[in-house]
């Protein structure tokens, strides 16, 4: 999966303006995506991951403004486009699966309404390509197209996730961005849902952008880890590097926030407190007042991104080039 | 199932005095449809649960397993179809007065699954835990006492500082110190039994043991049972004593926490657990497979409500509805196919098909 990345954001900044000034929900986050792809982003409510997502996909709305960098989709900058440009690409180039499905659909038309919406307004194509299309996008997602004529209320919530999914792909678009999918779903259709997505991407070869909370759900799955705090990227890497050696304390303290279902029963803490509110972001490093292994510089000084092995963390523990981490760890790991 | 059993199921070990909290052939059925219509949704079907004193009993499964449906048969909002559920001995059936039912919800009171929409947008947060006290704590005169009593119990679920939370709007406040609020809520009234129906599924992973550490804390402080309802079973291990697995109405598996994650007797079990992702293990195949969904239980006929998605399904299945049976100590499974402990007993005061 090394060829030339068909989505690359270079400094991307989003802006909420409010009564108490501009808030930056986004700040200076750069990320490439190959073809074929399938990219983790993960971090806590209100870190700004769905900010981004909605960037990357131009459907930001005020108060929300992109206000610095660009995101370049097989070279064009969306960030510049107008909307009619736009509206070339979307869909057919690249596709956007919201959260909860349950409010995502429709309620009162038929799967199949909204998927010849889709289609008339992307492709204008016949009825019977419209038909044959519908039906074959539902068997992919492994759906019988039997329920194109039911609504979404007949439908399970890992169904209607399904039909969501189907109409992203209605035009097997190269990019396919994902906002907590599965978030509604309990862990059985959860489960089998990532497993779907991941065939399909096989078959078909779009890349994903995959935003989730939680970490564990794509640690199989994805192959580039970005974990996000307080609208920055703090560790950016290969999937497996980042779980089996997180280098920023933050990814760690994800890592421990749930339970094993093997192995001893420890007590867990989880990560104290919670983030930072993003209109006043605490001096230094962001993470600091929830840092278990803050010292004194990190108060001060504002960690940049720092090389560790394969991946980059924003920790000033990595940044003399030396890993701290490791050391006061000793836990004996070959980054 | 004779009452014998479900008896031993419930306690082969377990102290002497009553149960907290016992149900015993609960069932609840729906009906659905126009009013023609003789169709019947079977929610709940003959469930035995019984909660000791300070236990955490885990309930588990996925949705449309009528976990939810217990929680609300428990906090009485529905009335069982038939059934019986049995509050420190004595029969809720049998509770006429106003009294009598404000003492059974002051005891037993209930957390939701939605911290955004379970508290009133246009109030401050002390607003329903002041109603709550002076409904249920006539032993506070005075609004100052009710109001140091709010103090302390949103301090005991770990906010601070308590004065200060008490007089912010819910909309200040971030979800997981919302649902802490849920449960100050509930310690308010000194219950003896919280019904915690998902209380950390809409949370953040990072902010949900938390959540579970309050509860933990709460059971060894204030001496509270919890029946923690779930569909996320690594939680469910973290803080029970026991589980219960459901399948479409049925407890299809029971038994001490470790023991069920440990040796899981149901395929069902066994597939929840292989749903589990856990990045400390290598991705598990076999999960993959399944594709399928829960059953809608309108009618059912007889046999196994699982057979349709087991993969060691056997031609009893079909005719016949598996009974709870003992296969280890204080462990059950509803199953033809499950083997007991090696070294176990099987009792011999076997159960004839229901």
């Amino acid at each position: 999966m090394s060829s030339a990345p068909i989505l690359e954001v270079a400094g991307l900044r989003v802006e909420y303006s409010t009564s108490r000034g501009a808030v930056v929900a986004v700040d200076n986050v750069d990320l490439e995506v190959c073809k074929g792809e399938f990219v983790g982003v993960v971090g806590e409510s209100g870190c700004g991951k769905s900010t981004m997502l909605f960037a990357i996909a131009a459907l930001l709305s005020p108060p929300a403004a992109v206000t610095g960098g660009t995101v370049k989709f097989h070279g064009h900058n969306l960030v510049t486009m107008t909307e009619k440009q736009l509206n070339v690409l979307r869909w057919r180039d690249y596709s956007v699966v919201m959260q909860s499905a349950m409010n995502a659909l429709n309620p009162v038309i038929t799967i199949a309404a909204q998927f010849k919406d889709v289609l008339k307004a992307h492709g204008a194509a016949s009825n019977n390509e419209i038909a044959n299309r519908s039906a074959e996008v539902m068997r992919l997602v492994g759906i019988d197209p039997i329920h194109l004529k039911s609504y979404p209320h007949q439908l399970s919530g890992g169904m209607r996730q399904r039909a969501m999914i189907a109409m992203a792909l209605l035009f097997t678009p190269d990019l396919v961005i994902m906002d907590e999918p599965t978030s509604a779903l309990d862990v059985v259709a959860q489960r089998s849902l990532m497993v779907q997505i991941k065939e399909l991407q096989h078959q078909l070869g779009f890349a994903v952008i995959f935003v989730t909370h939680d970490m564990s759900l794509v640690s199989h799955f994805s192959d580039q880890l970005i974990v996000m705090y307080a609208g920055q990227v703090s560790e950016i890497g290969p999937t497996r590097q980042v779980f089996d050696h997180p280098a920023h304390p933050y990814s760690r303290g994800l890592l421990d926030a749930f339970p094993s279902i093997r192995g001893p029963r420890v007590e867990l803490t989880g990560i104290p407190g919670s983030p930072p509110d993003l209109a006043r972001p605490p001096r230094g490093c962001r993470f600091h007042p929830r840092c278990p292994q803050v010292f004194d510089a990190c108060r001060v000084t504002e960690p940049l991104l720092y090389q560790v092995g394969d991946v980059q963390a924003r920790c000033l523990l990595h940044a003399g080039g030396a890993s701290l981490l490791e050391t006061s760890e000793a836990s004996g790991a070959t980054t | 199932m004779s009452d014998d059993l479900s008896r031993d199921l419930a306690d082969a070990s377990g102290p002497a005095t009553p149960p907290l909290l016992e149900t015993r052939g609960m069932t609840k059925h729906f009906k659905i449809g126009g009013n023609l219509s003789r169709k019947t949704l079977h929610a709940v079907d003959n469930v035995n649960i019984t909660i000791h004193r300070q236990e955490i009993v885990a309930l588990a499964g996925e949705s449309g397993s009528g976990k939810s449906t217990i929680a609300r048969l428990l906090a009485r909002i529905y009335k069982p179809t038939s059934g019986e559920i049995y509050y420190q001995g004595k029969p809720l059936s049998s509770m006429r007065t106003r009294r009598d039912s404000l003492g059974y919800r002051s005891d037993v009171p209930m957390v939701f699954q939605d911290p955004f929409s379970s508290l009133n947008p246009a109030y401050r947060v002390n607003h329903g835990i002041m109603r709550g006290l002076k409904l249920h704590r006539r032993d506070l005169t005075s609004r100052g006492q009710r109001f140091a009593e709010a103090e302390r119990v949103v301090d005991a679920v770990g906010l601070t500082p308590a004065a200060e939370i008490l007089q912010r709007y819910p909309y200040e406040l971030s979800g997981g110190q919302r649902q802490r609020i849920g449960f100050a809520q509930a310690l308010a009234y000194k219950p003896k039994l919280i019904l915690a129906d998902e209380p950390v599924s809409m949370l953040d992973v990072s902010i949900r043991i938390g959540l579970l550490n309050v509860m933990a804390k709460l059971r060894q402080e204030a001496q509270v049972s919890f029946l923690y309802i779930t569909h996320d079973i690594a939680s469910a291990r973290y803080v029970a004593d026991r589980i219960m697995i459901m399948y479409a109405g049925h407890v299809v598996e029971s038994g001490p926490a470790e023991a069920v994650l440990a040796d899981p007797k149901h395929p069902y079990t066994q597939l929840l657990l292989s749903a589990v992702p856990d990045p400390r293990a290598p991705l598990a195949v076999g999960a993959e497979t399944d594709k399928g969904e829960p059953p809608k239980v309108i009618d059912p006929g007889p046999g196994c409500r699982f057979r349709a998605r087991c993969p060691f399904v056997i031609a009893v299945c079909h005719q016949i509805d598996p009974p709870l049976q003992l296969l280890g100590p204080r462990h059950s499974a509803a199953c033809h196919v499950a083997k007991p402990d090696v070294d176990f007993l099987v009792p011999t005061h076997e159960v004839s098909s229901t």
